[in-house]
């Protein structure tokens, strides 16, 4: 699904060099979770996989499906079957949830060379998975994520996900701000979307979102580089011990 | 005090092009006024401070720039779709055929080629008077001028609620056209009324409205000024607002690479309300200028300025808002605000935005932003597969929002935003 081979990224403006070579497999169907300590690169992976601007690819590649996205617009990317579910949803005064939603769905979906999907039809697909994520009808009518708080707001990038049904989903630090109900909610959703054919890149700080979206590799990023990937039991190894030893380890 | 030479000389090209039309002893006495008026204050020139950000030369000067019409074909006309009693008028002259049936309940209605050969007609103490009044304390020479000249106009009498909206079509055919028309409203205690104005009317156009609004009385204007491209306008709203009455104004501007919309309110009642709202969108050789003077005259009032305009490729945007409140005008509520959202470096918008304030007891704001699009929202959206251009295209519409939130009929705004988005789609450039 996705293939990341010795990725270099500089930040634009400073000159100076985030992603030193970073190298991932990531097969459909699986989740892979990549951990690491502040600063280590794990955002800005996420940033250049969306194709944020503000970052300068150096060396490496990345493709999804067999497609290079490193030269696509961030629109093509989505069309593709990418998603980022960010670490801090934006607000969009002015512009409805729901507006926003079908006209990204409809864009992805002309994209693909398929027919716009219906106001009524898409009406039913976001009530139905609204409900599951437990958003209200005003928070659908509401303009994107104002006046939301910080679980809605996740839950909202969620129900996103849950429309938009992309190929691989990326989430970056989307326990950050969450309270456990949140959280759990939050993970059912992501859950739910689980599939053979769909694949998640979950990022994150802390093991316990780890206990409700189970993944099949972990990955530890530090420095800009992949430096160990294991079972699910690493994940547990760095959360009793630190980041410390892995550190020292790979030192 | 003399005119400089300059602008008398100027002022005297432009009255010797144009004939002051003939009519009953009120009207011609009214138009003598107005011509004493013009020459009194000259025509605006560049160096006027009432015109520092506008170049008046291209309306002002006797000869009218071509500007070729606009085909308007590829989107149904615009409140098409409304029940409305259509008054049409083609490069400023009267189209019978095209108009409506002059009759509604609730209103009378005249056209002012009429109104004006009778001896002895109520628009006397209104033609020019509130033109007049607002004079003071800066001189708009061009709605003197327009009092003046003007042609043909309606003449409307609301003395109950109208059982529709009053829609005053401008077409404009001729490339040389230059259209002078003066309306005057008047709205008897209580009485309702919705104005829609539509279309560019001519290769230059200049437009008076005159509305006396009494205590208790309702008015509802909505305009758009839209896509032709080459047309210049320069109009005028003079408004006089009783006691409780409401007053709100819309205008919906896209391209035009000269529209000078003044608007001028006194608020001489306790507890009236006015809104005056703009949405301006243009490319290029674009330039649209919005100048608005309130004066607060009575206790309780609000009034309410809200003015966006969206500029790309060099054009201009200009915003000049002032709230005068006099001594003894407590409680007034004053807003005001203005922002463009300049989608490149090239273009420019220019505000000036005043309060002048003779009462203690008031709560008056004013605002003026410039900004681009935000990076960060467009990233967003386009991270969920929404093109750049669509992307910009919602930014834009979420920046106009508030402008057009102060048409209150939600079946009018919804004609407004879907315009927007027409017009948005089909933009030049």
């Amino acid at each position: 699904m996705l293939e990341i081979k010795n990725l270099h990224v500089d930040l634009e403006d400073e000159e100076k060099t985030i992603l030193k070579g970073v190298d991932l497999s990531l097969e459909a169907g699986k989740v892979h979770a990549i951990m690491g300590p502040n600063g280590s690169g794990k955002s800005t992976l996420s940033y250049v996989l969306s194709g944020r601007d503000g970052y300068e690819v150096t060396e490496g590649s990345a493709t999804l499906e067999g497609a290079d996205i490193l030269d696509m617009e961030p629109e093509e990317r989505a069309a593709a079957g990418l998603f980022l579910a960010f670490q801090y949803p934006v607000e969009i005064p002015g512009v409805g949830n729901m507006t926003f939603m079908r006209t990204a769905l409809n864009a992805q979906r002309t994209a693909r060379g398929q027919e716009e999907m219906s106001a009524a039809d898409f009406l039913k697909l976001v009530r139905e998975k609204a409900a599951t994520l437990k958003m209200s009808n005003d928070m659908l009518k509401r303009p994107v994520n104002v006046g939301f708080s910080g679980g809605e707001k996740k839950r909202n990038e969620i129900l996103q996900m849950a429309v938009l049904e992309p190929k691989l989903c990326i989430l970056d630090e989307t326990d950050s701000g969450l309270d456990v109900d949140a959280m759990k909610l939050v993970s059912d959703g992501v859950n739910a979307l689980r599939d053979a054919g769909r694949s998640f890149l979950v990022i994150t700080h802390y093991q316990r979102l780890l206990d409700h979206i189970k993944p099949d590799v972990v990955h530890i990023m530090v420095d800009g580089r992949i430096v160990k990937s294991g079972g699910p039991d690493l994940a547990l190894e760095v959360e009793k011990n630190g980041y410390a030893d892995i550190m020292a380890e790979v030192a | 005090m003399a005119l400089p030479q300059k602008k008398q000389e100027a002022t005297e090209a432009r009255l010797a092009a144009a004939e002051r039309p003939a009519g009953a002893a009120w009207a011609d006495a009214a138009r003598d006024a107005a011509l004493a008026r013009v020459r009194g204050m000259g025509l605006p020139a560049a160096r006027d401070e009432y015109w520092k950000f506008t170049r008046p030369d291209t309306l002002v000067q006797a000869e009218v720039s071509a500007a070729s019409p606009h085909d308007e074909s590829d989107e149904a006309p615009v409140f098409g779709a409304f029940d409305r009693l259509k008054i049409v008028f083609v490069d400023g002259v009267f189209d019978p055929d095209a108009s409506d049936d002059l009759s509604l309940e609730g209103i009378t209605i005249e056209r002012l080629s009429d109104a004006a050969q009778a001896d002895i007609h109520w628009t006397k103490d209104l033609y020019g008077v509130l033109e007049t009044a607002g004079q003071a304390p800066v001189p708009r020479p061009l709605a003197a001028l327009n009092t003046a000249l003007a042609t043909d106009g309606v003449i409307i009498h609301a003395t109950g609620r109208a059982s529709k909206p009053v829609n005053l079509i401008y077409r404009h055919q001729s490339e040389t056209s230059d259209a002078i028309l003066h309306h005057v409203i008047k709205l008897d205690e209580g009485a309702e009324l919705t104005v829609l104005e539509n279309g560019p009317a001519a290769a230059r156009f200049n437009n008076v409205m005159e509305v006396d609004v009494a205590d208790n009385a309702s008015f509802q204007h909505v305009r758009t000024q839209g896509r032709d491209h080459e047309r210049r306008a320069a109009t005028h709203l003079f408004a006089r607002l009783g006691r409780e009455s409401r007053f709100k104004s819309f205008t919906m501007t896209a391209n035009g690479v000269m529209t000078r919309n003044e608007c001028v309110i006194e608020l001489t009642g306790d507890d009236a309300v006015a809104h005056v709202a703009g949405a301006a969108m243009g490319d290029g050789d674009f330039h649209h200028d919005d100048t608005v003077f309130i004066t607060h005259d009575a206790e309780r009032c609000e009034s309410r300025q809200v003015f966006k305009k969206v500029l790309r490729n060099g054009a201009t945007g200009v915003f000049q808002g002032k709230i005068l409140v006099k001594e003894g005008a407590q409680k007034t509520d004053g807003y005001q605000i203005s922002q463009s959202l300049l989608l490149d470096d090239d273009s420019q918008f220019l505000a000036k935005p005043e309060l002048e304030i003779y009462a203690d007891d008031v709560a008056c704001s004013h605002g003026s932003t410039s900004g681009a699009i935000d990076e960060e929202a467009l990233f967003y959206l386009r991270s969920r597969g929404v093109p750049k251009p669509t992307a910009t295209d919602l930014l834009t519409l979420a920046f106009l929002a508030e402008a057009v939130e102060e048409v209150e009929d939600p079946d009018l705004r919804d004609e407004i935003v879907g315009r927007l988005e027409g017009w948005l789609g089909r933009r030049r450039g």
